[in-house]
């Protein structure tokens, strides 16, 4: 599903800022997978999400997502393949934009978007059956502004709206790091119900080991800009914590795994 | 009394002058509120339609599509401060700088077209001409007064604007003004947006020049100075006076407009007061800098506690 050849990136080329952030990174997802990816800070993982994305072109190396070469597409072409939840709960919504119609934006992605309609009535009585099942009040306020609502209500509308039309791949960049336990624990729970019924290849970073040894199919560790563990299959499900540090130094010879990771 | 008289009579020309500039602060209102650019062309786009208007109406050309083909070089000029910022990457204060700068010497040339060099003034007399609107009849209880064509246009924009902000491609424009991010990742192209929109603002800016033109019975290569400020204070003294109340998207706009006429009127009344019009530059950017600052200041000094930054590298990271 995604083909992942090879890629660098240098930011600040040149610079006293220079920093390469992907180092000949590689890896493929096959259909359906569901792959957590953690590492420290700098390890490369958020720059290998948007750099899948498309957020700016990488220096070297290729980018398939379903046989497709994305390589040289722009971000909002890439997004027709593609459903992203950031981070920040205020970069995947338009805050001033009613609920409802930031849907009904999402709805319309990879389509060409005419001067018909910008959301019709049949929408709104479905998004408001989509926003139900999040279980978080929105049903009944599909005219309230994005920005009157908590980072994790955003947070989930963000991801209904990133899967609202099915993606070939689900990107998620720690999209419950900036939320309350409670919160980013609904938040990762609707994300499970979603990938599962729908099978969506996903991508999903965390900076919580345990998350990312529960969650999915197949885990990969990332550090100085490379992929340093990829673990599956039987072997992902018997993991612990525990084992997970003791493969990370092995692999890298480091132990800045402990404090750096654990503490997210 | 003969100053309330006095002012009373000037009431009409001062509604008439706030409602053709009300298109040019809906044409702000688009850029500035909407797409989140503040957009210099203006002050050359206004003049670019009011000199293709009147350029196009003293060679025979009917009024209404010399109106029509002020819109189309307004919508063209837009077209290059867009293509200036999002093709060559120029930031887009500076890409409406250097359109606006451009613009002078095009008005000129315009104005002057058919000699050989340009015109700083080119008049078009309501005698001589068909116009829709004309300064000479505002006070007048007849059809011909300005002030009915002038409403009229204001609610075709305002409708027009409606209906478009509500379609596909129209709320495409305003998530790329809302959060250039989500837009991309939703696959909007946000570029195009950006440019569409400076089109569409500066077409309406150039159909207020037109208007403007035929109401005053001339075109002048100076007419657009500062027209972003006057833009500017019209959206903003209606965005103070009427946001509480006007949350529709169509009844914002009319703030707009109101807001406009609401400028021009105070105008009459500070300079009946006895204001030297040398000042009111001076005076109106003082007023916008006031009103932009406010929130500025209420944001910063009276603000409730700041969330704590959050954990993350870069914002690209």
């Amino acid at each position: 599903m995604l083909d992942v050849k090879n890629i660098c990136k240098t930011f600040n080329p040149g610079t006293v800022n220079e920093k390469t952030a992907l180092r000949g990174v590689s890896l493929h997802l096959d259909d359906g997978d569901f792959v957590t990816v953690i590492g420290g800070n700098g390890a490369g993982k958020s720059t290998l999400l948007n750099a899948v994305a498309g957020v700016w072109p990488v220096d070297a190396g290729s980018i398939s997502i379903g046989g497709t070469d994305v390589t040289h597409l722009p971000e909002h072409k890439r997004a027709k393949h593609i459903g992203r939840v950031f981070q920040d709960p205020m970069m995947g919504t338009a805050a001033t934009m009613q609920i409802e119609e930031n849907m009904a934006l999402a709805a319309r992605r990879g389509r060409r978007r005419t001067l018909r309609a910008g959301i019709t009535k049949d929408e709104r009585d479905h998004y408001r059956e989509l926003l139900k099942i999040l279980d978080l009040g929105l049903e009944d306020r599909l005219t309230s502004k994005v920005g009157l609502l908590s980072g994790g209500q955003r947070q989930a509308l963000t991801l209904l709206m990133a899967t609202l039309q099915k993606p070939q791949l689900l990107l998620l960049d720690e999209h419950t790091a900036a939320l309350d336990p409670k919160t980013a624990a609904k938040v990762l729970d609707a994300t499970e119900r979603i990938v599962q019924k729908d099978r969506l290849t996903t991508l999903m970073i965390t900076h919580n080991m345990k998350d990312a040894i529960v969650h999915g199919n197949r885990l990969i560790m990332m550090y100085e800009g490379n992929v340093a563990l990829d673990i599956s299959g039987e072997d992902k499900k018997k993991l612990t914590v525990e084992q997970l540090l003791a493969k990370f130094g092995q692999a890298t010879g480091s132990d800045e795994a402990d404090d750096k990771l654990l503490l997210g | 009394m003969t100053f309330l008289i006095s002012l009373l009579n000037s009431m009409p020309g001062a509604t008439a002058q706030g409602l053709a500039w009300g298109i040019m602060a809906i044409g702000v209102y688009i850029t500035y509120k909407i797409l989140d650019i503040a957009d210099l062309t203006v002050d050359g786009s206004i003049g670019t339609g009011a000199a293709v208007c009147v350029l196009l109406t003293i060679n025979g050309v009917p009024v209404w599509i010399a109106m029509l083909c002020a819109v189309l070089a307004g919508l063209l000029a837009g077209l290059v401060t867009g293509l200036l910022h999002t093709a060559c990457g120029i930031p887009a204060i500076l890409s409406g700088i250097l359109t606006q700068l451009a613009l002078y010497s095009v008005n000129l040339r315009i104005m002057g077209w058919g000699t050989d060099t340009g015109k700083s003034n080119l008049p078009v007399s309501v005698d001589k001409y068909h116009l829709l609107v004309s300064a000479r009849y505002v006070r007048s209880a007849a059809l011909n007064n300005p002030l009915i064509p002038l409403a009229i246009f204001v609610a075709l924009v305002i409708a027009l604007l409606y209906w478009f902000f509500g379609t596909e491609l129209g709320c495409s424009l305003r998530a790329t003004g809302a959060n250039g991010n989500m837009a991309r990742a939703q696959g909007i192209n946000t570029n195009r947006c950006k440019v569409l929109g400076l089109m569409v603002s500066n077409g309406l800016v150039a159909l207020s020049g037109a208007l403007l033109a035929q109401y005053q019975g001339f075109s002048d290569v100076n007419m657009g100075r500062g027209a972003i400020v006057i833009g500017l204070a019209a959206v903003i003294i209606g965005e103070v006076l009427f946001s509480k109340v006007f949350r529709n998207f169509a009844l914002k706009l009319l703030a707009c407009a109101i807001g406009a006429v609401i400028y021009y009127v105070v105008i009459q009344v500070v300079l009946r007061l006895g204001l030297s019009t040398d000042d009111l530059k001076l005076l109106t950017a003082l007023v916008v800098a006031v009103f932009l600052a406010v929130p500025y200041w209420k944001g910063r000094y009276f603000a409730k506690k700041v969330m704590p930054a959050q954990k993350g590298g870069q914002a690209n990271a």
